[in-house]
């Protein structure tokens, strides 16, 4: 079925938009691509911004009160900039157990940041995820990107203000 | 809701299998699934392989394999044909091993290796740890394959639903509805287009078996899916996986792209008439799509809401067609089924519960790690002799089962066998197969605010009595956490919980008392000693102390 919508321009002349909108062309422009096309766009840009919400619905054909509806429904997808550095820490079952919650008051009560929250000079946001998978590891975190295990809110900290 | 970026990315690597030219006098299994690849698992194979090559060792193969199931003393490398287990393996210290390898006598015998091993009866997880994730040649090497090719030339859509119903085989995801009635009722819809789909949304905290499942043996769930979509008449599966697992993500779209190479998805498989093809969806983090309804939602690109049941998905799923929905264990059981029958799988279990049951073992437990044991075998044969007990040998307390609908299991019923019935019996769940263990560090109204907590923010809110009901379940828990709450709150709180399990529109809703119900089932002394004596007996919660009335 032909898309009966004109295809709008990317907001920037950004390149990452191209994957954006490869990915979205892939399935055919249509609205159910909508939350892949949102992946799309958070792993090019780290966070999805208006224009990359309105972009993404125009496309597909979906009107933006319902791009906003789905982007705000599923945790994974953000709206705003993260720090240069991420910290998650992982509030499973088998962390909490094991002292995931020590190590947020931890981070809190040293850094001064709760999960959600970035640091006032921007270097360091705090999330917490629902579980890891990282069971094994408890209690575990993700520093950028890179898995730690067992580890101590002292630890943690430290090495984090080191960063 | 908890905010879930971006995981650890997976690098992309070539595999990095140091193959023998000749006969294979040993062979070095590096296990490469999360929890061993989050220990630097990779740079042990590479290096391992370049050792292994700078020691003169041509006979020896270096491979990458799956999850070896002891995920506590990660990372793991093992020599099959000793069966020696190399725990916590630097990258940097592999001399070790290769002396291990160099000692290996040609047409060695394994060696047994003690209970967490021995126990076990490995079906939906066979090829873990056995084959590389990313080799379809090792896959067919290990039978692979050979159930579909089977079943495409000899059977009919009938005969193949009727296997699955003589084997017993029910839902693994948790509720155990009986799978061949499942597949019976999609076959018999009216429809032209079926789907097929594969909900590996894993999101009870402290399960992680579709997670292992998935990384380590790929083919088996699109061969599961194939059989299912033969005997259901579907052309198109998905795959709806969460984000959090990028090494899965990334093995599935390896598995589907080999396999659609090799003839076995796509037009006219294995050079029949049977088409059918497999695509990955990507979850976002919402713990309600684990829900049939809430993931087509899902797949369909809209916000994850469960609507109600019927009509089900069966008849009225994906884009409105008839849609089989099974979880990842539940396809990694069809092939082992089609291929050794269903009275042998049958002959396995306990009562109506046929077969295995794949656990995911965390908590204060010694060996964390994932298991696979015939349905009937005792809790306490799974929690101590396969793991190992309790860390620091402290007394056991409690094992949660079923995830945060499901609830804690005392001390007294640790002989109960496993399986769906009794697991009900005992106020429980089986659940997709977590079972966390705790100790008498543990405070069992916390773990019940917990779960709550759990549930409240991951209540989809579109009934009342789970978006308004969780939450105030949550805040009556907390204030009986806090010492501030009287006998009439937790009267309030059992009238709530039951209303809510009547109530609530799908399974998160109806699931969220039961932490409550068992809890108060098992250990209400708790719950007094909070409200009555304002102390935590195990210490966790901080009660303020009390205003002394002059």
């Amino acid at each position: 079925m032909p898309v009966l919508h004109a295809k709008p321009a990317p907001p920037s002349d950004d390149k990452r938009w191209k994957i954006v909108e490869t990915r979205m062309r892939r399935m055919g422009d249509r609205p159910y691509a909508l939350i892949e096309a949102l992946h799309a766009a958070q792993e090019a840009f780290g966070y999805l911004d208006e224009s990359a919400l309105n972009y993404v619905g125009d496309t597909l054909g979906v009107p933006h009160s319902r791009v906003y509806g789905v982007a705000t429904f599923y945790s994974y997808f953000t709206l705003k900039p993260q720090g240069e550095h991420t910290c998650v820490v992982c509030t499973g079952t088998a962390c909490y157990i094991n002292g995931a919650k020590d190590i947020l008051a931890g981070i809190e009560r040293e850094l001064g940041v709760k999960p959600k929250q970035t640091t006032p000079d921007g270097k360091l946001s705090i999330l917490t995820a629902r579980c890891l998978g990282a069971c094994s590891l408890a209690p575990a975190v993700i520093v950028d990107g890179a898995v730690m295990g067992k580890i101590g809110a002292a630890d943690l900290v430290a090495q984090l203000e080191a960063m | 809701m908890s905010e879930q970026p971006a995981a650890a990315r997976p690098v992309r690597h070539r595999a990095a299998v140091a193959t023998t030219a000749g006969e294979t006098r040993a062979s070095a299994y590096v296990c490469e699934a999360a929890s061993c690849m989050s220990a630097q698992a990779h740079d042990i194979t590479v290096n391992l392989a370049a050792q292994c090559a700078a020691a003169g060792l041509t006979d020896v193969m270096v491979k990458r394999v799956g999850c070896l199931g002891l995920c506590a003393a990660g990372p793991l490398v093992e020599i099959p044909q000793t069966g020696e287990l190399f725990a916590q393996v630097k990258p940097g210290d592999l001399g070790g091993l290769i002396t291990a390898l160099k000692h290996v006598k040609p047409g060695a015998t394994p060696k047994p290796q003690g209970p967490f091993f021995e126990k076990q009866l490995r079906v939906a997880t066979e090829n873990m740890g056995r084959v590389d994730p990313e080799s379809l040649e090792d896959y067919v090497g290990r039978g692979g394959y050979e159930a579909l090719q089977s079943v495409l030339a000899d059977m009919t859509s009938t005969e193949v639903r009727e296997v699955i119903s003589q084997s017993g085989l029910r839902g693994r995801g948790g509720a155990g509805y009986p799978t061949a009635l499942k597949w019976t009722t999609v076959a018999k819809a009216e429809g032209k287009q079926k789907y097929v789909i594969c909900n590996a949304d894993e999101g009870d905290p402290g399960a992680f078996m579709d997670r292992s499942v998935l990384e380590s043996d790929p083919f088996r769930i699109l061969e599961g899916m194939a059989i299912a979509a033969f005997a259901v008449h579907a052309t198109e599966g998905y795959i709806y996986c969460r984000a959090e697992y990028p090494l899965a993500v990334a093995r599935l779209r390896t598995a589907i792209r080999l396999a659609q190479r090799a003839g076995f998805l796509g037009a006219n498989i294995a050079d029949t008439s049977f088409t059918f093809d497999v695509q990955v969806r990507l979850g976002a983090g919402a713990f309600v799509c684990g829900e049939e309804t809430a993931l087509i939602a899902s797949v369909e690109g809209k916000r994850g809401t469960p609507r109600p049941r019927p009509p089900y998905p069966a008849v009225e799923g994906l884009y409105g067609c008839p849609t089989l929905i099974n979880n990842v264990e539940t396809f990694a059981n069809v092939p082992a089924i089609l291929r050794k029958g269903a009275d042998w799988y049958a002959s396995i279990g306990l009562g109506k519960s046929r077969g295995t049951k794949v656990f995911a073992l965390a908590g204060r437990i010694v060996n964390t790690g994932l298991v696979e044991v015939p349905m009937g075998m005792t809790l306490r044969e799974i929690i101590y002799d396969i793991g190992g007990g309790i860390i620091d040998g402290r007394p056991f307390k409690a094992v949660q089962t079923g995830g945060p609908s499901g609830g804690c299991i005392p001390a007294d019923y640790l002989d109960s066998p496993v399986s769906y019935e009794t697991l009900i019996d005992l106020g429980s769940f089986m659940g997709s197969g977590g079972m966390i263990v705790m100790d008498d560090t543990a405070c069992m109204v916390d773990v019940a605010r917990y779960f709550q907590d759990f549930c409240r923010d991951e209540s989809c809110g579109k009934c009342t009595p789970c978006r308004v009901g969780t939450t105030q379940m949550y805040r009556l828990l907390d204030q009986i956490t806090r010492g501030a709450a009287t006998m009439d709150d937790l009267a309030t709180l059992e009238r709530l919980a039951g209303i809510v399990q009547k109530t609530a529109l799908c399974g998160l809703g109806q699931g969220a008392p039961n932490p409550i119900f068992s809890t108060l089932r098992y250990f209400r002394d708790e719950y007094m000693a909070h409200i009555v004596d304002r102390v935590c007996p195990a210490g966790v919660c901080t009660i303020t102390p009390v205003e002394v009335m002059a």
